[in-house]
């Protein structure tokens, strides 16, 4: 009975388990072992090369912009992000006039394609006719190539992204708030406190672990999240938007250097994995949540 | 205290409006002629042409055919392979177990959205680039439908199954019987972040496509958008509608639906 049991249990996982091997774990250690040796080219087969993809890796200018970017582009995207999604989500939980229209409209911008909402930034962004330029050129501003511009460009890419994700982020914050007891509330009234003072000291400490999963998935998003990249930027002008996504994409796929491609590949996955590491091991054991 | 400001109601309708000024543009582009997709003017005429004009120059039929396959077909084998999954992980005890479920949330550090080159060479290997197959393999097996299935398996009480073996269900049975059915909002919620994440999916369909026969709505639209149109806003426009209106509508029509979903899916 106990050995039927057991075979059986494995039975149940073993299409998953093999799909999950074959696409997840076997190319995840490939990459690794890849990023050591060089990219095959025609007759000549790849050759151990120890670490000459992480020594073209260090001195890759372009590596180390899409480094920066990434680090600018999270590090505004990420903050921005989760305050946005904070206050759509207290302003919704209230009684507030058109509740249904208000979260309709944040919420949108999350179902949509970031391909198709990207063309529509672009059409947004675009110099001289587009949306932007219409309504800055009412308050007498000069024209400005948002988009072909590198001071402006990253500033574009970023505010794209808010847009996108604050009304996910919303969610969870609304989720939150509604399982908060009515009578904290009841209570901080009686006392006289006020709204801002109800939030930071009672609204906000019990937040924590949601704000803590949303900032998770925001960092991981920060190095994921390129599909407006494409449409907007290509990386350009000058690698002005380039991320580190974007560059292992030419890198692999428009150059074919499939080995420090892999390099580059070992750097995300690293970064990713510190992030998941660092919420199960850390976050986890601290915040209580379910 | 608990009734907001006139100020925050101003606030909160001013962001809304900055938040969907993007999308409304777009529909007055789409909906009138080019003359008047940069100028606004009240009386200008309605128009469906930018539509016909986008839908003959490029194959968007053959587009939403990939993407409604694709979407369907990962869907279908993310919600058998999790369910299996799962109750072998919430109702069995064996050898292996806490090394398998480990193994299985890998997958939530190292998503298939990053391992692009290896995937390419092994589908390359299979035989399958340019395939909607190739498109959803790497997603077959879900880590976080697993552990959702999982979570709510393990909540439903024992008695249940104990009951039904009394009345001569063997194991599937039960899988079947009673715990498909009381996870259903689990099903539900997960099917809706599916279906938009791999309606929406682009990175990897763009890499492992090079055909109008397997590339779905996202690759598609933006073959067109930068390849073909030029400038012509009016029919791109129209375009990027096309591509996001089943899944806006239907988000239209079952917010709700998919707001819990959403947040179902995101509270673990």
């Amino acid at each position: 009975m106990k050995t039927r049991a057991w075979v059986h249990a494995w039975l149940l996982l073993a299409p998953a388990l093999v799909l999950l091997a074959t696409f997840t774990h076997w190319p995840a250690f490939a990459t690794f072992v890849d990023s050591f040796y060089s990219t095959p080219k025609g007759a000549r087969a790849a050759v151990w090369v120890g670490l000459e993809n992480y020594q073209t890796l260090w001195d890759d200018p372009v590596f180390w912009k899409a480094v920066r970017n990434n680090l600018i582009f999270a590090g505004a995207t990420i903050p921005l992000s989760i305050g946005l999604a904070l206050v759509m989500a207290l302003w919704v939980n209230e009684r507030i006039t058109g509740r249904a229209f208000l979260r309709m409209a944040y919420f949108t911008p999350t179902v949509l394609p970031m391909i198709a909402v990207a063309n529509i930034w672009l059409f947004f962004f675009t110099p001289q006719y587009g949306l932007l330029e219409q309504v800055l050129s009412l308050f007498g501003a000069k024209p400005h190539n948002w988009l072909g511009d590198p001071s402006t460009a990253l500033a574009c890419i970023t505010v794209v992204a808010v847009w996108k994700e604050a009304g996910f982020f919303m969610i969870f914050y609304l989720a939150a708030l509604q399982t908060l007891n009515p009578s904290l509330r009841e209570a901080a009234a009686i006392e006289g406190a006020s709204r801002w003072f109800f939030f930071r000291r009672v609204q906000w400490p019990l937040l924590m672990p949601t704000t803590l999963f949303v900032l998770v998935n925001a960092v991981i998003n920060g190095f994921r999240m390129v599909d407006h990249v494409f449409i907007l930027t290509r990386g350009g002008p000058d690698n002005a938007t380039i991320l580190l996504l974007y560059h292992l994409y030419e890198v692999g796929f428009k150059f074919w250097d499939t080995a420090y491609a892999s390099a580059i590949t070992v750097v995300l996955v690293a970064v990713l994995a510190s992030v998941s590491l660092f919420q199960f091991f850390v976050l986890d054991k601290r915040v209580h949540y379910k | 205290m608990n009734e907001p400001t006139k100020l925050d109601t101003f606030a909160a309708w001013l962001l809304a409006l900055l938040w969907i000024l993007p999308l409304v543009y777009a529909v007055w582009t789409a909906f009138h002629a080019p003359e008047y997709s940069t100028r606004f003017a009240l009386d200008a005429p309605l128009t469906l042409d930018n539509f016909r004009r986008a839908w003959e120059a490029a194959p968007f039929a053959r587009y939403f055919v990939n993407t409604i396959a694709l979407v369907t077909m990962i869907l279908a084998v993310q919600l058998v392979l999790a369910t299996l999954a799962a109750f072998a992980f919430a109702r069995y005890d064996f050898r292996g177990k806490d090394i398998a479920f480990a193994l299985v949330l890998v997958q939530l550090m190292i998503m298939p959205d990053i391992l692009l080159v290896e995937n390419y060479r092994t589908m390359a290997k299979l035989g399958l680039v340019d395939t909607l197959l190739a498109i959803g393999l790497p997603y077959f097996a879900s880590a976080f439908a697993i552990f959702l299935l999982r979570q709510t398996f393990m909540g439903i009480p024992k008695e249940l199954d104990e009951a039904a073996r009394v009345e001569g269900a063997n194991a599937m049975q039960i899988l079947w019987r009673v715990y498909v059915p009381i996870a259903r909002p689990v099903y539900t919620a997960f099917a809706l972040v599916s279906v938009s994440y791999h309606w929406n999916n682009f990175l990897w369909p763009l890499i492992i496509t090079n055909s109008v026969n397997a590339r779905p709505l996202t690759v598609g639209l933006q073959v067109f958008s930068s390849v073909d149109q030029g400038v012509d806003w009016s029919v791109i426009t129209a375009a990027t509608l096309m591509t996001s209106g089943p899944l806006l509508i239907a988000f239209l029509l079952f917010q709700r639906q998919f707001v819990q979903s959403f947040m179902r899916a995101g509270i673990k």
